[in-house]
């Protein structure tokens, strides 16, 4: 009888904690989807029956074809691909060089350099907007992709080295001073076998920064916002103003602006959950 | 010892690895960002008269706090900020909490994919996510009017994002709905690192189910909760992307979503006829920096110290 019970109120309790998550995951993805099948569908039919599917009588690429025709969306795209992924090389590279100084070499200073280094962790580079503009028209590298590239990786070094520096400092002293007797130079031993052995702390810090830097749109609005510089997510800004009343064309560029997110999502989503309940950032 | 032994022995002794791993992060990270930060509490002292720019001590903050409609726009958009925060405090951090406590749950099937699906929104940009919820509210198109009517509700309806009173709070709830994946997933993180014997422990003594959760686990995870929210804390008062792409620098209707980011926006590029000012500009900024360094002082010296941690 109290086994019985006991698995009955076992069950209910399931049922109820599958229909509450049932029911916000639908709250998460009913945007994005409704988004996704209406770009699929003749204008006509985005307005009377907006949560049905395309069908053979509905379906229409007009708004694709209307992108595709007025944006720039592959330069925009090929302009965040180069931002992102340049921005992540020379972070995971110059943050692991330092977090590899500050945990591995007793010097004077070498708290204060970190407690330095961390300020940035908490502040909003955002903050200094102002003068970086000032810097970056001085410098001539107003709409240009380096001055994103260089905001970016100021942006994301602070957490890096952070993070990379605590997990450097569990890599075995034995195997570090056995390539020392043998003669290796510090650069060898930092390059052939401390970054291998943090490899996934440094696939973390790389999900941790790739998606912010994807999305960004505060600094290229304000750094890069000529045609040639646009990266993807200002490029569809400005798109979807000026084509505010083509709900064929808006609908087709966001669907366009989540594909290569969601894309990256599904490759990196267990590598980005992983670094996230792995208390990498607590 | 010689002198020139000594050079030698001196020179062998300078460790140039040290600084050489330690260079390029160091001067990337203070020219690009230090610097920046106090060059721009800097430029906050001084003023352009006549093409020329002139020091004005503190007048520029006399403006900010106190003059016409330079403080006007100030204090509205900090008091909209504000309510910003509390709404992602009261609205986003409980529900996260409630999922990583469902998802946490052992015996779960599909934990994976709900926990996946639910991050989804926070992965997408908040270009698509304005434009996306603005499209979906617009009374126009007429989604969330056929929604709330199959639910009965259809008299509820008002076209939300152009109303002065709810625009604000839809806004924030558009990004809570954004942004929930995040103290869902540290949450979750926290929870799974509590022992078994623990949670064994007070199953013995009878406490299980509901009461657990709040008597043994809650207590445990409050340093995370703490984390979470100063990690939303810094996060609503820098934030500027959402409301730009839903509602445009002018942050309308009238104002009435305007919050620090997009002020600061609005008077460092101008807009419309009004010429943008770099100095009122720096300003805000150095509002901006003040309240984050107010915050995260709160935390660390008021909240983080007295939270205890349990070492398992």
């Amino acid at each position: 009888m109290a086994n019985t019970a006991v698995a009955r109120t076992g069950t209910l309790n399931t049922l109820l904690m599958h229909g509450a998550l049932i029911l916000y995951t639908m709250i998460a993805l009913f945007p994005v989807f409704v988004i996704v099948i209406n770009s699929f569908k003749k204008r006509k039919s985005i307005f009377r029956e907006p949560l049905a599917l395309p069908d053979a009588d509905s379906f229409s690429l007009i708004g694709y074809q209307t992108v595709m025709k007025q944006g720039d969306f592959f330069l925009y795209f090929q302009n965040s691909m180069i931002v992102t992924v340049a921005s992540l090389f020379f972070i995971l590279l110059f943050g692991a060089m330092a977090a590899y100084a500050l945990s591995e070499y007793r010097f004077t200073g070498n708290k204060w350099l970190g407690l330095y280094m961390a300020l940035g962790i908490m502040i909003p580079i955002r903050i200094g907007t102002v003068a970086i503009l000032d810097l970056m028209v001085s410098t001539g590298l107003v709409n240009t992709l380096t001055a994103l590239i260089l905001v970016y990786i100021a942006q994301g070094l602070p957490l890096a080295v952070f993070i990379l520096s605590e997990f450097m400092h569990q890599v075995s002293d034995d195997l570090k001073n056995a390539a020392r007797i043998d003669g290796l130079s510090e650069y060898r031993i930092f390059y052939s076998i401390v970054l291998p052995l943090v490899r996934p702390a440094m696939a973390t810090v790389a999900v941790f920064n790739m998606i912010p830097i994807w999305n960004d749109l505060w600094f290229p609005l304000i750094l890069a916002p000529a045609e040639e510089t646009k990266t993807l997510t200002l490029g569809s800004q400005v798109f979807i103003g000026q084509f505010v009343t083509n709900w064929n064309a808006v609908l087709s560029a966001l669907s366009l602006a989540i594909l290569p997110v969601l894309i990256l999502y599904m490759i990196f989503s267990r590598q980005l959950i992983r670094g996230l309940t792995s208390g990498a950032v607590k | 010892m010689a002198p020139g032994l000594l050079k030698i022995y001196m020179r062998s002794n300078i460790r140039w690895h040290i600084p050489i791993f330690l260079a390029p992060a160091v001067i990337v990270y203070t020219v690009v960002m230090i610097f920046p930060l106090f060059n721009t509490l800097r430029l906050a002292l001084y003023s352009r008269i006549d093409q020329e720019r002139v020091y004005v001590g503190l007048q520029n903050f006399q403006t900010l706090f106190g003059e016409g409609v330079w403080s006007e726009q100030f204090w509205n958009a900090l008091a909209n900020n504000l309510w910003f925060f509390i709404i992602h405090m009261l609205v986003q951090n409980p529900i996260g909490i409630a999922l990583a406590a469902i998802l946490s749950h052992p015996r779960l099937r599909f934990a994976a994919f709900y926990r996946s699906a639910i991050f989804i929104p926070t992965i997408l940009s908040f270009v698509i996510v304005g434009f996306a919820w603005k499209l979906i509210l617009s009374p126009i198109w007429g989604v969330a009017p056929s929604i709330l009517d199959a639910v009965g509700l259809k008299s509820w309806f008002a076209p939300w994002l152009g109303k002065e009173s709810y625009a604000l709070t839809t806004l924030a709830l558009i990004s809570v709905w954004q942004f929930v994946g995040i103290p869902m997933m540290l949450i979750y993180a926290a929870l799974l690192s509590i022992p078994e014997e623990v949670l064994e422990a007070a199953e013995i003594d009878g406490i299980t189910g509901f009461s657990s959760f709040w008597r043994i686990k809650l207590p445990l995870i409050l340093p995370s909760i703490g984390i979470i929210s100063i990690l939303t804390f810094v996060g609503n008062f820098n934030a500027f992307d959402l409301i730009y792409a839903a509602q445009g620098a002018l942050a309308g209707p009238n104002y009435s979503t305007d919050i620090l980011g997009t002020y600061l926006y609005r008077t460092f590029f101008g807009f419309q006829l009004q010429l943008g000012d770099p100095h009122m500009g720096a300003a805000i900024a150095s509002a901006m920096f003040a309240i984050i360094l107010i915050g995260v002082c709160i935390y660390l010296f008021g909240i983080q110290t007295r939270l205890r941690r349990y070492q398992y």
